[in-house]
């Protein structure tokens, strides 16, 4: 087992060792179902799919993923255990990368077990499984996504509180940077290449073509790019401030 | 080996490290000493690769801290101020995983884990979370963690900090058990653990070793070398006995128990059977009477007091 397996054993474990991943599962199913059935309207559709259920996600990852983010680095600094770790024969990037696997792995666990869903349309209806499937890889690629930012945010404060403010806001302008309200609000005079630019970061933009069943290369590349920058980002913050 | 050259760490304006060198050998035990803030931990950080040194070179066994990271740091067990580990864990979980973490597998694992529960005294506590665990026991268990695969080079920031008197004798136990072959490296505030477990003892003040040798040499350097310690069952006055006699320099009188007296050698030679001989001709009314071998505290708050003050001038 290489350092990144031993990291991500250790990391994933203490996460079912507190009830911290029991209380973010259980929350997170709560929520969906919530937002599925009566917000969405997800009988009320008519419709056997599950467009109602993902389209969610983006919202409901801007609370939650950020909370199991916050504690990634900066409980490391809080309790010094940094030292001991960065001391460990192993490398930052095996660290930074068995850290983000273990909580992209616990939100995946989360992910997983909103299966009932998934047999409910299937029992209801005849929905296209094919489309389902593309849209549950593109939400985790999507919480990826926000666990990166939350990575890097963790690595730049002692503070979890103030890791989990950053996180939030800067995911929220990922979040809202493809939404055709905020596009529509810029001027005119912009030229359009920017705000092309500007929509083609938003996470909007990406999920919302893997969501409808379209699995394009470039959408999921842009999650595994977007994922990759901002875990190299987090260990040059935290080969900075790792001493402070 | 560990061979520090012209080492120096800069925290923006501050200078925690200043142009350090010095080589530690196999089997010395190595007690880094200084005030508060004088850069021993910052000097350890380095050392172990946890800080990047701002100028200057750390190697272990030739494997350079910066360049070789992982090689050396497989070569080095380290115990960090304070003694962080990870709370959420049990004793034996976390040992578990400082064994992955230093490639050791299947029965191998299990056989060092239980090692280091065994060699200090964890047993008991194996199961329980470490954050239930007291300060003393937390303390143990990054000694554990330290010492797990037998590290060549062992670096200990305060190991018997917070540890009961017999926990204290227990920790120096083991590590001069340790240090046949191996190189200990430990800071500490309490010099008479220097006296007790190293060979060698450095002293550092602003970033900058101010005294190196043995503790015996150490001592020597102290004014209370070969001085003479007297204590009367009575008052008596030794100063007119004691004047005009060659080697004797300034008596102390203790503070706290005037029939205390401490009379200083002049040239740091002995002045024992002098004094001694006076005290039989004028039949002091001796309650004790020893030679001191010189104080380590001594000798401390001098050359530490002095750079402060050179550095305060310039």
């Amino acid at each position: 087992m290489g350092s990144i397996g031993i990291i991500f054993k250790r990391e994933l474990m203490g996460y079912f060792a507190t009830p911290l991943a029991y209380i973010f599962i259980v929350i997170f199913l709560i929520a969906n179902g919530i937002f599925t059935f009566e917000l969405g309207g997800f009988f009320l559709r008519g419709q056997a799919d599950l467009l109602p259920f993902f389209g969610f996600h983006p919202w409901l990852y801007l609370f939650m993923v950020p909370a199991i983010a916050m504690s990634l680095w900066a409980d490391e600094r809080k309790t010094g255990t940094i030292e001991l770790l960065m001391t460990l024969p192993i490398r930052l990037s095996d660290a930074v990368i068995g850290k983000f696997l273990a909580a992209w792995v616990l939100t995946g666990i989360a992910l997983a077990l909103t299966f009932p869903i998934w047999i409910t349309v299937n029992y209801l209806g005849d929905p296209d499984n094919g489309v389902i499937f593309a849209a549950y890889i593109g939400s985790w690629l999507m919480a990826g996504g926000f666990l990166s930012i939350g990575s890097c945010m963790s690595a730049c404060t002692k503070n979890s509180v103030i890791a989990f403010i950053l996180t939030v806001s800067i995911c929220f302008i990922f979040v809202i940077m493809g939404s055709p309200i905020l596009l529509n609000s810029f001027p005119g005079w912009l030229p359009q290449f920017l705000v092309d630019a500007f929509s083609a970061m938003g996470f909007l933009t990406h999920f919302d073509s893997i969501s409808k069943g379209v699995l394009d290369i470039r959408d999921m590349l842009f999650f595994t790019v977007f994922i990759g920058a901002w875990l190299t980002a987090s260990a040059i913050v935290i080969e900075i401030k790792k001493a402070n | 080996m560990i061979e520090i050259q012209n080492l120096s760490k800069r925290f923006d304006q501050f200078t925690a490290v200043d142009n350090l060198s010095f080589t530690v050998k196999e089997g010395e035990v190595l007690g880094f000493l200084g005030p508060n803030g004088a850069g021993k931990s910052t000097t350890m950080k380095v050392i172990t690769g946890f800080l990047a040194p701002s100028e200057g070179t750390v190697t272990i066994d030739g494997f350079d801290i910066t360049e070789s990271p992982i090689e050396a740091k497989s070569l080095i067990g380290y115990l960090p101020e304070g003694a962080p580990s990870y709370g959420d864990m049990t004793t034996l979980e976390f040992l578990k995983f400082i064994a992955d973490v230093r490639g050791f597998k299947g029965e191998e694992a299990a056989v060092r884990v239980q090692r280091a529960l065994d060699e200090v005294a964890l047993n008991n506590v194996a199961h329980q979370t470490i954050d239930t665990l007291s300060k003393g026991f937390k303390r143990r268990v990054g000694l554990a963690q330290a010492i797990m695969h037998d590290p060549k080079v062992l670096i200990l920031d305060e190991p018997t900090d917070g540890l009961d008197p017999n926990q204290k004798h227990h920790v120096r136990e083991l590590i001069k058990n340790l240090a046949k072959d191996k190189i200990v490296v430990i800071s500490t505030h309490i010099l008479e653990e220097v006296s007790a477990v190293c060979t060698r003892a450095v002293i550092i003040a602003q970033g900058r070793i101010v005294a190196d040798g043995t503790p015996a040499e150490l001592e020597a350097k102290s004014r209370y070398h070969q001085a003479v310690s007297v204590r009367f069952t009575e008052q008596y006055d030794l100063s007119a006995d004691l004047s005009g006699i060659p080697g004797v320099g300034d008596i102390e009188q203790d503070g706290e128990d005037e029939l205390r007296f401490t009379v200083l050698a002049e040239n740091a030679e002995s002045i024992f059977s002098t004094v001694s001989e006076v005290a039989q001709k004028n039949s002091w009314p001796v309650d004790e009477f020893h030679v001191n071998r010189g104080q380590l505290e001594d000798l401390f708050r001098t050359v530490t007091q002095s750079g402060q003050e050179e550095n305060n001038h310039g």
